[in-house]
């Protein structure tokens, strides 16, 4: 349970890192939280030679808001995010997301940008990055891009982002007004790895009807699973037969010790309705506070 | 094969800077219980899943072994030798343990003491559950959690003493 040797660096720059994470070339590995990937080298299960430790480039710990999007740096912990008001504000479905990332004490140190690049199937902001119709923005020694969040969670474990870069950030969208959102999952235990767990957003009219709708589930497929369930909307919310079915298009879960293919199906279908009301009813919420005021 | 090269990092632990040359793949909670001799920081799963090792940097805590010490410079760490009073008695969580008996072998107590240390400085009053909440990335596997939970809000109650 003890690491294999590896060289560090330190940089203190956003350049600096850049360059070396060049020099080093397909050896490297950024160091960010740390929070899988340590344990990923305790139990030598990854073995990068040289790791390129972000956690004192102080421009990358930084968590922006503005009209459209809401930019969390690469070193924004999770519980920083999580506790921002003018995040919370601009975009609920953050914060809902983020108290289901393990523990307290893993988010104290763990990144919300290292959660994406590591791309566990099981994670909760790769699905509101999905949700949410965001960006990666990634950056090497002389290039930058931006992967959407469509392509960027390639297969478990697998991001899109290629040795050399370094993710700086990542852009959620803020969704428009009349919106609501809910993040609803079920573990074994408290903090735990989701079974199953859904992400729900749901745009309104400004009244009570529903414009567009739609969910991410984790943990019953290869990455976040994206279901626009817009079609199944109804009069009074949403419609649970159909809503079933446009779920049961999408996913693919696995069998493991902890439940069957079958019953995270069964928690797909009941997770997925109840974070849909209460995405619907925090929609209705706000838009009547709207009218109030 | 990587030669081992030794990395500086300072950092302060329970008030003392430290100085320390350290092969970079050390972890933090090695680095307290080898090179600084601080034994009271408990090492169980080594994957961040049992709790016990857990210590606080810059007053959140933290798994210590799921930190290289070199990347925790110029921290402010504190373990659980530190959650003592300034004159070196039980300080209010560690009384609360004794008082509910909330410890039988010991092994995970360190990390919930450190835990909760870091939780009541945010939060006064907690109720039960809150309490069940605060302590839930933390695994005892002997004593129950019942008289943890206990001494969650006997710790507490004996904070709003001390200062009143």
């Amino acid at each position: 349970m003890k690491p294999s040797p590896f060289t560090y660096h330190r940089p203190r720059s956003i350049d600096e890192a850049l360059a070396v994470l060049s020099s080093v070339g397909d050896a490297g590995k950024v160091l960010a939280g740390g929070q899988s990937l340590v344990p990923l080298m305790s139990m030598r299960l990854a073995a990068p030679t040289d790791l390129v430790d972000i956690n004192h480039i102080a421009e990358l710990d930084s968590v922006e808001v503005t009209d459209s999007y809401v930019r969390v740096g690469a070193l924004a912990r999770h519980s920083r995010v999580e506790a921002d008001p003018k995040a919370y504000g601009a975009i609920p479905l953050l914060r809902q997301g983020l108290v289901n990332v393990a523990h307290p004490t893993i988010r104290n140190r763990g990144t919300t940008v290292g959660s994406l690049v590591h791309a566990d199937p099981a994670a909760e902001m790769p699905a509101v990055l999905t949700l949410l119709d965001g960006v990666v923005e990634l950056r090497t020694a002389n290039d930058t891009r931006e992967v959407a969040a469509a392509d960027f969670f390639e297969g478990p474990m697998q991001s899109a982002i290629r040795p050399r870069e370094l993710a700086v950030a990542a852009r959620f969208a803020r969704p428009p007004p009349g919106s609501g959102s809910a993040f609803l999952e079920l573990s074994r235990r408290q903090g735990d790895y989701a079974i199953c767990g859904v992400g729900a957003l749901v745009t309104t009219d400004g009244g009570d009807a529903i414009m567009s709708a739609r969910v991410a589930l984790i943990s019953v497929g290869d990455g976040p699973v994206l279901v626009e369930v817009t079609e199944a909307a109804a009069d009074d919310g949403i419609d649970e037969h159909g809503l079933h079915a446009l779920v049961d298009e999408r996913i693919d879960p696995d069998p493991d010790i902890h439940a069957s293919a079958e019953y995270r199906r069964h928690l797909a279908h009941v997770l997925a309705l109840r974070a849909l009301h209460e995405a619907h009813q925090q929609a209705r919420l706000v838009n009547r506070r709207h009218r109030v005021a | 094969m990587v030669t081992e090269t030794l990395e500086h990092v300072s950092f302060h632990v329970n008030g003392t800077l430290h100085e320390l040359d350290l092969p970079a793949r050390r972890l933090l909670s090695d680095a307290l219980r080898h090179d600084l001799k601080l034994t009271g920081t408990h090492v169980g799963c080594e994957h961040g899943v049992c709790g016990a090792c857990t210590v606080l940097v810059d007053g959140a805590p933290m798994r210590s072994c799921l930190a290289f010490a070199v990347s925790l410079e110029g921290a402010l760490i504190t373990t659980v030798e530190g959650c003592c009073t300034d004159g070196g008695e039980m300080g209010p969580v560690q009384q609360a343990f004794q008082d509910c008996h909330a410890l039988q072998c010991g092994f995970c107590t360190p990390g919930f003491i450190t835990t909760i240390t870091a939780y009541l400085e945010q939060h006064a009053a907690p109720t039960a559950e809150e309490a069940r909440e605060a302590i839930s990335g933390n695994l005892c596997r002997c004593t129950g959690y019942q008289n943890i939970v206990a001494a969650v809000q006997r710790a507490a109650e004996l904070k709003t003493e001390l200062k009143t």
